[in-house]
Protein backbone atom coordinates (compact mmCIF):
# COMPACT_ATOMS: atom_id res chain seq x y z
CA UNK A 1 0.00 0.00 0.00
CA UNK A 2 1.48 3.00 -0.85
CA UNK A 3 1.76 5.87 1.70
CA UNK A 4 -0.50 8.26 1.33
CA UNK A 5 0.50 10.61 3.79
CA UNK A 6 3.51 10.91 2.20
CA UNK A 7 2.74 11.69 -1.14
CA UNK A 8 -0.34 13.73 -0.75
CA UNK A 9 -0.22 15.15 2.98
CA UNK A 10 -2.95 18.01 3.94
CA UNK A 11 -0.50 21.04 2.43
CA UNK A 12 -1.15 19.53 -1.02
CA UNK A 13 -4.95 20.09 -0.40
CA UNK A 14 -7.28 22.84 -2.04
CA UNK A 15 -10.91 21.99 -1.55
CA UNK A 16 -13.79 23.82 -3.84
CA UNK A 17 -11.62 26.82 -5.13
CA UNK A 18 -12.48 29.56 -7.25
CA UNK A 19 -10.06 29.88 -9.90
CA UNK A 20 -10.51 32.00 -13.13
CA UNK A 21 -9.65 29.59 -15.91
CA UNK A 22 -7.51 26.54 -16.95
CA UNK A 23 -3.88 28.03 -16.61
CA UNK A 24 -5.07 29.55 -12.84
CA UNK A 25 -6.17 25.67 -12.15
CA UNK A 26 -3.05 24.31 -12.67
CA UNK A 27 -1.69 27.00 -10.85
CA UNK A 28 -3.61 26.28 -8.01
CA UNK A 29 -2.20 22.28 -8.31
CA UNK A 30 1.71 24.29 -8.58
CA UNK A 31 0.76 26.43 -5.41
CA UNK A 32 0.10 23.22 -3.55
CA UNK A 33 3.04 21.30 -5.34
CA UNK A 34 5.16 24.09 -3.90
CA UNK A 35 3.57 24.38 -0.33
CA UNK A 36 4.35 20.15 0.06
CA UNK A 37 7.75 20.58 -1.25
CA UNK A 38 7.42 18.52 -3.89
CA UNK A 39 8.74 21.09 -6.51
CA UNK A 40 9.67 24.85 -6.98
CA UNK A 41 7.57 27.13 -8.94
CA UNK A 42 9.40 27.09 -11.96
CA UNK A 43 7.73 23.22 -12.19
CA UNK A 44 4.10 25.39 -12.27
CA UNK A 45 5.30 26.85 -15.56
CA UNK A 46 6.61 23.76 -16.88
CA UNK A 47 3.16 22.40 -16.48
CA UNK A 48 1.41 25.14 -18.27
CA UNK A 49 3.44 24.79 -20.80
CA UNK A 50 3.12 21.70 -21.79
CA UNK A 51 -0.52 21.85 -22.26
CA UNK A 52 0.45 25.06 -24.16
CA UNK A 53 2.91 23.18 -26.18
CA UNK A 54 1.04 19.39 -26.49
CA UNK A 55 -2.89 20.39 -26.11
CA UNK A 56 -5.12 19.82 -23.27
CA UNK A 57 -4.14 16.11 -23.56
CA UNK A 58 -3.78 15.95 -19.44
CA UNK A 59 -7.49 15.97 -19.08
CA UNK A 60 -7.16 12.42 -19.41
CA UNK A 61 -11.34 11.52 -18.35
CA UNK A 62 -14.35 13.66 -17.96
CA UNK A 63 -14.16 16.53 -15.66
CA UNK A 64 -10.24 15.36 -14.84
CA UNK A 65 -6.75 16.64 -15.28
CA UNK A 66 -4.00 15.31 -14.12
CA UNK A 67 -1.70 18.25 -14.25
CA UNK A 68 1.94 17.15 -14.88
CA UNK A 69 5.24 17.65 -16.71
CA UNK A 70 8.52 15.89 -17.20
CA UNK A 71 11.13 15.29 -14.31
CA UNK A 72 13.64 18.25 -13.60
CA UNK A 73 15.57 20.34 -11.31
CA UNK A 74 12.05 21.82 -10.29
CA UNK A 75 11.15 18.32 -8.91
CA UNK A 76 12.15 18.21 -5.27
CA UNK A 77 10.36 14.85 -4.53
CA UNK A 78 7.68 12.86 -5.51
CA UNK A 79 4.18 13.69 -4.88
CA UNK A 80 0.42 14.78 -5.82
CA UNK A 81 -1.88 17.85 -4.97
CA UNK A 82 -5.63 17.59 -4.92
CA UNK A 83 -7.80 20.81 -6.34
CA UNK A 84 -11.11 20.56 -6.25
CA UNK A 85 -12.92 23.74 -7.88
CA UNK A 86 -15.85 25.29 -6.63
CA UNK A 87 -16.95 25.73 -10.56
CA UNK A 88 -15.53 23.71 -13.02
CA UNK A 89 -13.44 25.23 -16.42
CA UNK A 90 -13.11 24.01 -19.64
CA UNK A 91 -9.49 22.86 -20.71
CA UNK A 92 -10.25 22.84 -24.56
CA UNK A 93 -10.57 18.98 -24.48
CA UNK A 94 -13.82 18.28 -26.23
CA UNK A 95 -14.36 15.20 -25.34
CA UNK A 96 -13.49 15.73 -21.51
CA UNK A 97 -14.25 19.39 -20.89
CA UNK A 98 -14.89 20.62 -17.95
CA UNK A 99 -12.61 19.46 -15.46
CA UNK A 100 -13.75 19.87 -11.58
CA UNK A 101 -10.69 18.08 -10.19
CA UNK A 102 -7.12 19.31 -10.88
CA UNK A 103 -4.59 16.38 -10.09
CA UNK A 104 -0.94 17.78 -10.00
CA UNK A 105 2.04 15.52 -10.15
CA UNK A 106 5.20 15.89 -9.68
CA UNK A 107 7.42 12.77 -10.41
CA UNK A 108 11.08 11.96 -9.58
CA UNK A 109 10.70 8.65 -12.07
CA UNK A 110 8.59 6.38 -13.17
CA UNK A 111 9.08 3.61 -10.47
CA UNK A 112 8.56 6.16 -7.57
CA UNK A 113 5.20 7.21 -8.46
CA UNK A 114 3.71 3.81 -9.96
CA UNK A 115 2.87 2.55 -6.74
CA UNK A 116 0.79 6.38 -5.71
CA UNK A 117 -0.76 6.45 -9.39
CA UNK A 118 -1.91 2.62 -9.19
CA UNK A 119 -3.72 3.30 -5.86
CA UNK A 120 -5.18 6.40 -7.52
CA UNK A 121 -6.09 4.67 -10.86
CA UNK A 122 -8.17 2.03 -8.97
CA UNK A 123 -10.23 4.78 -7.22
CA UNK A 124 -10.31 7.03 -10.44
CA UNK A 125 -11.99 3.78 -12.40
CA UNK A 126 -14.75 3.13 -9.99
CA UNK A 127 -17.78 5.13 -10.20
CA UNK A 128 -19.19 4.71 -6.46
CA UNK A 129 -15.58 6.46 -5.36
CA UNK A 130 -15.34 9.18 -7.68
CA UNK A 131 -18.49 10.36 -6.39
CA UNK A 132 -17.51 10.09 -2.89
CA UNK A 133 -14.25 12.34 -4.08
CA UNK A 134 -15.89 14.80 -5.12
CA UNK A 135 -18.24 14.94 -2.10
CA UNK A 136 -15.73 14.10 0.97
CA UNK A 137 -14.89 17.48 3.05
CA UNK A 138 -11.42 16.94 4.14
CA UNK A 139 -8.37 15.40 3.02
CA UNK A 140 -8.28 13.09 5.44
CA UNK A 141 -11.03 11.81 3.84
CA UNK A 142 -10.25 11.61 0.63
CA UNK A 143 -7.00 9.95 1.92
CA UNK A 144 -9.54 7.68 3.22
CA UNK A 145 -11.19 6.97 0.23
CA UNK A 146 -8.40 6.01 -1.71
CA UNK A 147 -6.56 3.85 0.72
CA UNK A 148 -10.25 1.96 1.15
CA UNK B 1 1.31 -8.81 -26.59
CA UNK B 2 3.21 -6.14 -26.44
CA UNK B 3 1.83 -2.32 -25.75
CA UNK B 4 2.99 0.70 -25.93
CA UNK B 5 0.97 3.87 -23.80
CA UNK B 6 2.14 6.96 -24.91
CA UNK B 7 1.43 10.70 -23.09
CA UNK B 8 3.25 13.81 -24.16
CA UNK B 9 6.03 13.67 -21.08
CA UNK B 10 5.82 9.30 -20.37
CA UNK B 11 5.43 9.97 -16.94
CA UNK B 12 2.00 11.17 -15.82
CA UNK B 13 -1.17 9.78 -18.14
CA UNK B 14 0.73 7.21 -19.92
CA UNK B 15 1.64 5.57 -16.12
CA UNK B 16 -2.23 5.74 -15.32
CA UNK B 17 -3.06 4.23 -18.48
CA UNK B 18 -0.75 1.49 -18.56
CA UNK B 19 -2.05 0.42 -15.06
CA UNK B 20 -5.73 0.46 -16.32
CA UNK B 21 -4.26 -0.90 -19.53
CA UNK B 22 -2.62 -4.00 -17.40
CA UNK B 23 -5.98 -4.13 -15.09
CA UNK B 24 -8.46 -4.39 -18.49
CA UNK B 25 -6.29 -7.11 -20.04
CA UNK B 26 -6.15 -9.36 -16.63
CA UNK B 27 -10.20 -9.02 -16.64
CA UNK B 28 -9.79 -10.30 -20.35
CA UNK B 29 -7.24 -13.09 -18.85
CA UNK B 30 -5.03 -11.15 -21.77
CA UNK B 31 -1.31 -11.95 -21.42
CA UNK B 32 -0.15 -8.17 -22.03
CA UNK B 33 3.39 -6.21 -21.19
CA UNK B 34 2.45 -2.72 -21.19
CA UNK B 35 5.61 -0.20 -21.15
CA UNK B 36 5.15 3.47 -21.28
CA UNK B 37 7.07 6.59 -23.39
CA UNK B 38 6.83 10.14 -24.07
CA UNK B 39 5.45 11.01 -27.33
CA UNK B 40 8.88 12.52 -28.98
CA UNK B 41 10.93 8.80 -28.44
CA UNK B 42 7.01 6.69 -28.74
CA UNK B 43 8.14 6.71 -32.61
CA UNK B 44 10.99 5.10 -32.72
CA UNK B 45 10.01 2.10 -30.30
CA UNK B 46 6.41 2.07 -31.52
CA UNK B 47 7.55 -0.35 -34.11
CA UNK B 48 8.63 -3.06 -31.19
CA UNK B 49 5.05 -3.19 -29.87
CA UNK B 50 1.49 -4.97 -31.48
CA UNK B 51 -0.41 -2.33 -30.12
CA UNK B 52 -0.04 1.78 -29.16
CA UNK B 53 -2.64 3.44 -27.27
CA UNK B 54 -2.55 7.26 -27.05
CA UNK B 55 -4.73 10.30 -26.51
CA UNK B 56 -6.51 11.95 -29.24
CA UNK B 57 -4.65 14.98 -28.95
CA UNK B 58 -1.13 12.93 -29.65
CA UNK B 59 -2.05 10.96 -31.82
CA UNK B 60 -0.84 12.87 -34.85
CA UNK B 61 2.74 12.63 -33.73
CA UNK B 62 2.63 9.18 -33.97
CA UNK B 63 1.48 9.34 -37.75
CA UNK B 64 3.32 7.17 -39.93
CA UNK B 65 4.11 4.20 -37.41
CA UNK B 66 3.30 0.89 -38.59
CA UNK B 67 2.06 -0.27 -35.42
CA UNK B 68 -1.93 0.46 -35.28
CA UNK B 69 -2.24 3.28 -32.98
CA UNK B 70 -5.95 3.37 -30.65
CA UNK B 71 -6.81 6.48 -28.97
CA UNK B 72 -8.88 6.86 -25.59
CA UNK B 73 -11.06 9.33 -24.40
CA UNK B 74 -11.69 8.30 -21.46
CA UNK B 75 -8.10 6.77 -19.09
CA UNK B 76 -10.35 5.59 -16.06
CA UNK B 77 -12.69 4.23 -18.18
CA UNK B 78 -12.23 0.55 -18.21
CA UNK B 79 -15.06 -0.37 -20.51
CA UNK B 80 -13.59 1.56 -23.36
CA UNK B 81 -9.90 0.08 -22.49
CA UNK B 82 -11.72 -3.46 -23.07
CA UNK B 83 -13.26 -2.19 -25.85
CA UNK B 84 -9.70 -1.77 -27.79
CA UNK B 85 -7.95 -5.01 -26.46
CA UNK B 86 -10.65 -6.85 -27.65
CA UNK B 87 -10.63 -5.94 -31.07
CA UNK B 88 -7.00 -7.22 -30.90
CA UNK B 89 -7.16 -10.11 -28.53
CA UNK B 90 -6.75 -13.16 -30.55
Amino acid sequence: MADFKAFLPDSSFALDVSVEDWKDAIKQAGDRLVASGFTTDAYTDQMIETVEKMGPYIVIAPGLALAHSRPSDAVLGTGLSWVRLKTPVNFGNKANDPVSLVIGLAGRDEQEHLQVMSAIAGSLTNKEKTAKLAEAQTSEAIRAILEG
Amino acid sequence: MDILCVCGNGIGTSVLLKVNVEQAAADLGMDVNVTTSDAGSAKGTANMNDLVLTSNELAPELEGTTTPVETVSNFMDLDEVKGILQKYAE
